[in-house]
């Protein structure tokens, strides 16, 4: 079994007006220092060792994600194929790296 | 189904969630047509010579409005024969149904959330673009038409190149008039180009994000105007222009 993450946001043509409600509400309380919000979606999925890299794509561009209006990224949390996580990450960055 | 009616049957079909499918019934009905229910569940059209796809929540909008109802086994069935030459089947998709059109790659572009982020119901003016299609061949070129609008997700975008490829083949079938001081309203969602509604380029899968099926007896709805999108594909269907159909 291994642990991936995808990780959804709508593209950045695309208005997103939820986002924009967002930065209202952070300047309202006091952040005014944040520009810019994108809302977005984040799946954890478990998946055993039968589901390539390709799969996760066609899952994710398939069915996560819709590519008309969405970009997406995939990550192995437990770094044992190539979607390791990249270097210069915290390491507290995700926590169930770890596992 | 059973009953007196003789006419072509129309498929509409029912996910969990739907919630128009009982008016979409109802106007297939007003025009002579036989409504057939088609459900989700079922790989099966049930012989029908178009279907419907109404507006609700299927699924409960979850992951995105018409993504898990694009992946039903009523809609594999469907798209497989949309797209076959030889059966070339005409679709309407009504608001979530727009919604699952693009999910399944029917239609092109996609829906997303209202500019204003409210859910946005009122009786809308809509101005009729494309009198060719299968579905809207009964209107006047340039006709408007005031039928109810209701959903949260209905600002239809697409990349400048879909765009471009829609406006060129004529394939915008309704935009929001946004003119004019009665019409009481802006493009009410964002859309792009005031976009309402569009078809295919055969002009046998159309879709709009109002509610033609709310809108075809003045005792119920704020006019009849959306008869004729129903009447229009029955035209299309008796009259035998669907070379090509079963």
């Amino acid at each position: 079994m291994a642990r991936v993450a995808v990780d959804v946001v709508i593209k950045p043509e695309i208005l997103d007006p939820q986002g924009k409600a967002i930065l209202a509400a952070l300047a309202r309380t006091g952040h005014a220092g944040v520009s810019s919000v994108r809302q977005g979606k984040h799946f954890d999925l478990e998946v055993d060792d039968s589901v390539t890299d390709a799969d996760l794509e066609e899952i994710a561009g398939g069915l996560l994600a819709n590519p008309v209006i969405e970009t997406w990224t995939i990550t192995r949390l437990d770094g044992t194929a190539d979607g390791a996580p990249h270097a210069g990450a915290p390491a507290d960055a995700e926590p169930e790296a770890a596992l | 189904m059973t009953g007196p009616q003789t006419g072509p049957r129309i498929g509409v079909v029912t996910f969990p969630g739907t919630l128009d499918d009982i008016d979409a019934a109802r106007a297939v009905r007003y025009t002579g047509a036989e409504p057939v229910a088609l459900w989700h569940a079922d790989a099966d059209l049930r012989d029908v010579e178009a279907v419907v796809v109404p507006g609700g929540f299927s699924y409960g909008d979850y992951l995105r409005a018409g993504a898990i109802a694009a992946q039903a086994p009523v809609m594999r069935v469907v798209v497989e024969q949309a797209r076959s030459p030889h059966r070339r089947l005409p679709v309407l998709g009504i608001c979530n149904g727009f919604q699952i059109l693009c999910e399944a790659g029917l239609l092109p572009g996609a829906l997303v959330r209202n500019a204003e982020l409210r859910f946005i119901c009122r009786d809308q003016w809509l101005r009729v673009e494309n009198t060719s299609s299968v579905w809207s061949t009964r209107y006047e070129p340039g006709a408007e038409i005031l039928i109810p609008m209701k959903n949260a997700e209905g600002r239809y975008v697409a990349d400048d190149a879909v765009m471009d490829e829609l406006e060129g083949e004529g394939r915008v079938l309704f935009r929001y008039v946004t003119e004019g001081p009665q019409r009481g309203a802006t493009n009410p969602n964002g859309a792009l180009r005031d976009i309402a509604g569009i078809c295919s380029a055969d002009g046998r899968i159309a879709a709009l994000m109002p509610h033609p099926e709310h809108a075809i007896d003045a005792f119920t709805g704020p006019s009849d105007d959306g008869m004729g999108i129903f009447l229009s594909a029955l035209d299309a269907i008796t009259t035998g222009d669907l070379a090509g159909a079963r």
